[in-house]
């Protein structure tokens, strides 16, 4: 048996259905982020398949633009997370409701 | 492919992901999320994507997520208690993700890219390629990339530094000890 | 494919026993040649029934401390500190070593050769990307230091595993930096590639070696490489008398054996990236595929003779760097943190990208390849 493309395709929807449950779930704020790392992970995979389906580069360089945006979203959002533990002592996103009406 | 080195990637994979969601300590959901990032580059490896899994490997287990073991080991993140609370939430959370990921299937297992073993060009995925790629057709998005790091180092310093101590508050002391 | 996947097989125990024994004798080697840098005797205990006291002869003691000494770790009791986490505990030990372990699969030992109509290359796995996949396991080897500190329950401990993570990612990037100024050299990632690549020699008599081509590569990747390993003078993080053991703390019996084989074996493999890139891994001057070329005289061998001589070079030089290795240790005083830092970020970092542009420089304008 050869390995068919959408066998690829469906995994990455469920590693990608795995990082939303995992945002919507989940109340810590470093494993909410996490999940987002799986989620681009998810779409990583889905466009390296298809560069290997289409026998172009064009795809595998989406994923490495994604990679290094995906690099400075986390440091970016690690520091913000940091501050925000100075702030308030809690990563639990049920207490950050400042902004709640 | 080999289907045998597929299926057990996509297992591990999945495994992983469902322990990054699942665990209650975040160094464990951190070695789950390492773990599925590894499968995830050996997937590439195999799809003669070659430098772009080493690069997954290299960059995001070698780097980011260091990054995010360092702000667990800084804020000292145990491990949480039982979550208990907002079951509503959690019950149409699950419906609503259990519709997403039914769409994503049979949107997916619609489609025609069924075929299998694809001929590609020699030195697919190798370096030569991914360079040509990258410097010749999408040079802007290179140098744009380069400054967004910048941008991001720079910002993500400003952010997490402590705050320093202020002009007023360092002149006052010198004014009340002069005479 | 049976057969390819035997010699496979074959090839992959061979190296990783190779590799294994090395860093055990190592350990001797420590042992015994700091003994000799301090002016003292050094592990003279262990004998087997008194086997070299009895003939007369000095207790040089090499096999007995090195059965001894593994022997002592393993029947040790393994212990598990109060409140730590018993998983981390037992893993940290393991993603320390194994990719330590697993970096040799892409190290060319010889040249290839035929037997019975089929090429084996002396590489466990000859991949194209031999250099990415070094940098890959380097970084993934930071992990089992981390974890260790982390999971022992001691702010020691942690305290040196977030120095020695901090110090690790700092010198992987100047260990990348340099490699990158090799790779750019000699135009292909593939290890055995750039080995052959450094056959032949200039003016009769200068071997082809990296060395002559990028010195500076060769000290960045040498400081570097023993600031990955956390060997003095760059071993704060294990802080022998300010942290106690630093990350290795609370670690004992088996556990801390393999942390210990984890130093060694990162020496060796110091060692071995260093002679693959720059002294022509087992190439030797005027040994080319035939036997000897001495300007007119020429001493021919068969193949197999030639195969063997140079994987003979390539471990004599190997083994050459530990022993520099651990020449420094026992020769420099301990860098602090900051001297530590300042000196992967401020010195090491500039100068490899500086000497990436020379050299890529360099490159475009002698092989004339601007497009």
């Amino acid at each position: 048996m050869i390995v068919s493309y959408s066998w690829l395709m469906a995994l990455s929807a469920a590693i990608f259905a795995i990082g939303v449950a995992g945002v919507l779930l989940r109340r810590n704020i470093l494993v909410m982020f996490m999940s987002i790392e799986l989620m681009l992970n998810a779409v990583n995979l889905a466009f390296v398949t298809l560069a290997r389906r289409m026998g172009s580069m064009d795809g595998q360089v989406i994923v490495f633009f994604v990679m290094t945006v995906a690099a400075a979203e986390a440091a970016v959002g690690l520091a913000i997370i940091i501050s925000i533990f100075r702030n308030r002592e809690t990563v639990n996103a049920d207490e950050l409701n400042l902004m709640k009406w | 492919m080999p289907v045998e080195l597929f299926i057990f990637l996509a297992t591990v994979s999945i495994v992983s992901s469902l322990g990054v969601v699942a665990q209650k300590n975040p160094i464990h959901c951190l070695l789950a999320l390492i773990l599925t990032l590894i499968a995830i580059g050996a997937l590439f490896i195999a799809l003669d994507a070659v430098t772009v899994g080493f690069l997954q490997i290299i960059v995001y287990v070698g780097a980011i997520m260091v990054l995010f073991l360092f702000v667990i080991w800084l804020l000292n993140l145990q491990a949480e208690p039982v979550p208990i609370g907002h079951l509503g939430l959690k019950f149409f959370a699950t419906i609503a993700v259990a519709a997403m990921a039914a769409e994503l299937f049979v949107f997916l297992a619609k489609t025609k890219i069924t075929l299998g073993a694809i001929p590609v060009v020699a030195g697919y995925g190798s370096i030569d390629s991914l360079a040509q790629t990258l410097f010749g057709q999408y040079l802007m998005a290179f140098e744009t990339t380069s400054i967004l790091l910048l941008v991001a180092v720079i910002g993500a310093v400003a952010v997490a530094r402590r705050a320093l101590p202020t002009r007023a508050s360092a002149a006052a002391p010198k004014q009340g000890a002069a005479p | 494919m049976a057969i390819d996947l035997l010699i496979g097989a074959v090839k992959a125990i061979v190296i990783l026993l190779l590799v294994l024994s090395l860093s055990a004798v190592l350990l001797w080697f420590e042992r015994k040649g700091s003994a000799l840098i301090q002016d003292r005797v050094g592990a003279n205990r262990a004998a087997i029934f008194g086997f070299g006291k009895r003939m007369g002869l000095p207790n040089l003691g090499i096999v007995a401390t090195l059965m001894a000494d593994p022997l002592k770790l393993f029947t040790k009791e393994d212990f598990v500190p109060e409140g730590a986490d018993k998983f981390l505990h037992a893993l940290g030990p393991f993603l320390a070593l194994f990719p330590v372990l697993v970096a040799f699969a892409v190290v060319p030992i010889g040249d290839a050769f035929q037997i019975g109509g089929r090429t084996v290359q002396l590489q466990a796995a000859s991949i194209n990307a031999g250099a990415l996949y070094i940098l890959a396991t380097i970084g993934v080897g930071v992990y089992g230091v981390a974890l260790g500190g982390w999971a022992s329950n001691n702010r020691w401990a942690l305290l040196g595993a977030v120095r020695a993570t901090a110090q690790m990612i700092s010198y992987e990037i100047a260990m990348g930096l340099a490699i990158i100024s090799i790779v750019i050299t000699f135009g292909t990632l593939d290890l055995q590639d750039i080995v052959r690549q450094q056959g032949g020699v200039w003016f009769g008599w200068l071997p082809r070696w990296g060395i002559f081509l990028q010195p500076v590569a060769f000290l960045m990747l040498l400081t570097a490489g023993m600031a990955e390993s956390k060997r003095v003078p760059f071993d704060l993080p294990e802080g022998e008398s300010e942290l106690i053991a630093g990350y290795f703390t609370e670690y004992s019996g088996g556990k801390q054996a393999c942390f210990m084989l984890t130093d060694f074996a990162e020496v060796v493999l110091v060692s071995v990236l260093v002679t693959l890139f720059f002294f022509g891994g087992w190439q030797v001057p005027w040994l080319y595929r035939d036997g000897f070329h001495l300007g007119t005289h020429h001493l021919l061998l068969p193949r197999a003779a030639v195969v063997i001589i140079g994987v003979i070079a390539f471990w004599i030089k190997v083994v050459m760097f530990c022993w520099f290795q651990i020449l420094v240790r026992w020769t420099l005083p301990r860098f602090r943190y900051d001297q530590l830092m300042r000196l992967g970020w401020k010195g090491l970092v500039p100068l490899g990208l500086l000497n990436v542009l020379v050299t890529a420089f360099v490159v475009v304008v002698a092989t004339g390849a601007a497009r």
